[in-house]
């Protein structure tokens, strides 16, 4: 950095070269309609998707929009509690504010009947040991900590059934994000 | 130079509050309204801009996640200006003027219930001298009010003629938030809020969104019986630190106006983003209007105020009475930033009846 030149009245004091000022906002987080009856839901144990009346999506959880048509996804559609992993990430960095042992699973679960999957830990299996087109179920909490929160559901496990085939998101359009047999193709054939 | 013109505007009621929807589901219908208006689908829209600011909402990227209220998939054309919608409608005017598409939709929406705004909007300031001061947006509109009245040539009273004129022709704006009728002479008896201002200076803080279908040439003549054109838009910012401003005047506005050919032709309405009451006066002297001008039919913003949506307004309730035939010509200003920061000029005319 460049010295600075100071006017020769304050050329006695310290010069300033950076500034550090603090900010701190409150705000009142209203989830909207969608979202709140997928939120009284969960604390229910119930979970609430939405489907899109012009392409039949359903979106879980819903934020009130079907982000291809831009129309009200109006009707609730009840899900069961199990789904697939179509993708996921093993966590071996501990970061601020995590509270999982390490090395843990995050993963995107499509659950059944659903069009857009969640995100959630995976857990009750050896981390190396997950893999995309697994079937897992939803690991909730007691009921006395059951609340309108995600984390009423503490993970999820697998099921035990055989794996299934899992579409990558966006082959369907030409995204060029790969295609899926491609990266299943037996790596000794 | 191509035709661009307003061909249908839509807005919300404004309130103080919407505890129940988010912001895409404020924004759909809204949306939908502004393109049946226009006759149109998303599949008519080449380009698509918004207006917002994360500081209301309290949320990194939320004008992303308010893009599904317009089916934003397969990928559309769109931008964000981290300002009033006004200056989204300047975007789309640029997009519409290169000529490689013949509609667009604008759309702007606040919700400042979830915060506190006159503290929200101290974020705005230059983070090194006035930022960490923390002066909220009253404190600050209150020291240009004092600098104005200093100067002599406004009153208090002028300024309580504003907000009764502003307040009762709200009665008559369905979406307005605030409305009343009250004679100016009483309003001087109410104790300051933040002196010299007084509460009925100052603008409600409503939460709110609008939405405008903008095309060029022959699209906007298919789609609307009258279209509202745009002449002229020009827009102007004031140096960022308020020491070395003269608070009591508005050279950027008069610089946007002369730019935007205001005084080209007779001004017939005008609809004016003055939040509080001095500003109006401080606009009305920069852009020349006289006693023969209808200024702020609507209310203006001190009848409805959602931020980065009020500015916008001002262009739709213009081009709507044009649509309507109210008026063959009118003006419509927007603003941003601290005591009239940055202000934008748009001049809009029907075709000859």
């Amino acid at each position: 950095m460049a010295d600075l030149v100071l006017p020769t009245s304050i050329a006695g004091l310290e010069p300033v070269r950076s500034v550090r000022t603090p900010a701190h906002l409150d705000y009142t987080f209203s989830a909207g309609e969608a979202t709140s009856r997928f939120l009284r839901g969960i604390a229910e144990r119930r979970i609430l998707g939405e489907r899109c009346p012009v392409c039949t999506k359903v979106y879980v959880p819903p934020r009130g929009a079907c982000p291809t048509d831009g129309v009200p996804t109006v009707e609730q559609v009840e899900l069961p509690h199990v789904g697939t992993v179509t993708s996921f990430c093993v966590v071996n960095v501990a970061f601020y504010g995590s509270a999982m042992d390490l090395p843990y699973v995050s993963a995107l679960i499509l659950l059944d009947q659903s069009s857009l999957p969640i995100m959630h830990l995976i857990q009750e299996m050896p981390a190396d040991e997950v893999r995309i087109g697994m079937r897992v179920e939803a690991v909730w909490v007691a009921d006395d900590q059951l609340g309108p929160t995600l984390e009423s559901i503490r993970w999820f496990r697998p099921t035990g059934e055989p794996d299934v085939d899992v579409d990558m998101p966006g082959e369907d359009v030409g995204t060029g994000l790969g295609s899926w047999p491609e990266l299943t193709a037996d790596p000794g054939s | 130079m191509r035709d661009i013109a307003v061909v249908s505007f839509a807005q919300s009621d404004h309130v103080r509050r919407v505890d129940d929807r988010n912001e895409v589901e404020m924004i759909m219908p809204v949306v939908a309204e502004a393109l049946s208006g226009a006759g149109m689908t998303m599949d008519d829209i080449g380009f698509t801009c918004s207006g917002s600011t994360d500081y209301l909402a309290g949320q990194a990227f939320s004008f992303v996640m308010t893009l599904d209220g317009v089916g934003p998939w397969p990928p559309i054309q769109e931008s964000h200006v981290e300002m009033d919608g006004a200056w989204a409608l300047y975007e789309a005017w640029v997009k519409l003027q290169l000529g490689e598409i013949d509609a667009a939709l604008v759309y702007c929406y606040a919700k400042s219930s979830p915060g506190d705004l006159p503290m929200v909007l101290t974020r705005q300031l230059d983070p090194y001298v006035v930022g960490p001061l923390w002066p909220d947006a009253v404190s600050l509109a209150a020291l240009q009010a004092r600098a104005l009245l200093d100067g002599g040539s406004v009153t208090e009273a002028d300024m309580a003629e504003v907000a009764a004129r502003s307040r009762s022709a709200a009665l008559d704006n369905p979406h307005a938030h605030l409305r009343w009728d009250r004679p100016a002479a009483l309003l001087l008896d109410e104790p300051y809020l933040v002196a010299p201002l007084r509460r009925h200076d100052c603008p409600p803080i409503s939460d709110g969104v609008a939405a405008m279908v903008l095309a060029g040439d022959d699209v906007a003549r298919a789609h609307a019986e009258r279209p509202a054109w745009i002449r002229g838009i020009d827009h102007r910012i004031e140096p960022m630190a308020l020491g070395v401003r003269d608070l009591t005047t508005s050279a950027s506005t008069r610089r946007a106006a002369d730019h935007a050919g205001a005084h080209d032709g007779t001004i017939e309405v005008a609809e004016l983003h003055a939040p509080f009451t001095h500003q109006e006066l401080i606009l009305r002297e920069a852009l020349d209007l006289d006693d023969s001008v209808v200024v702020n039919p609507s209310g203006g913003p001190l009848a409805a105020n959602p931020m980065m949506t009020a500015g916008l307004i001002r262009i739709g309730e213009v081009a709507t009475r044009i649509h309507g035939g109210q008026h063959a010509r009118g003006l419509a200003h927007a603003t941003s930033g601290p005591c009239l920061q940055q202000n934008l000029v748009c001049v809009l005319e029907g075709d000859d009846r």
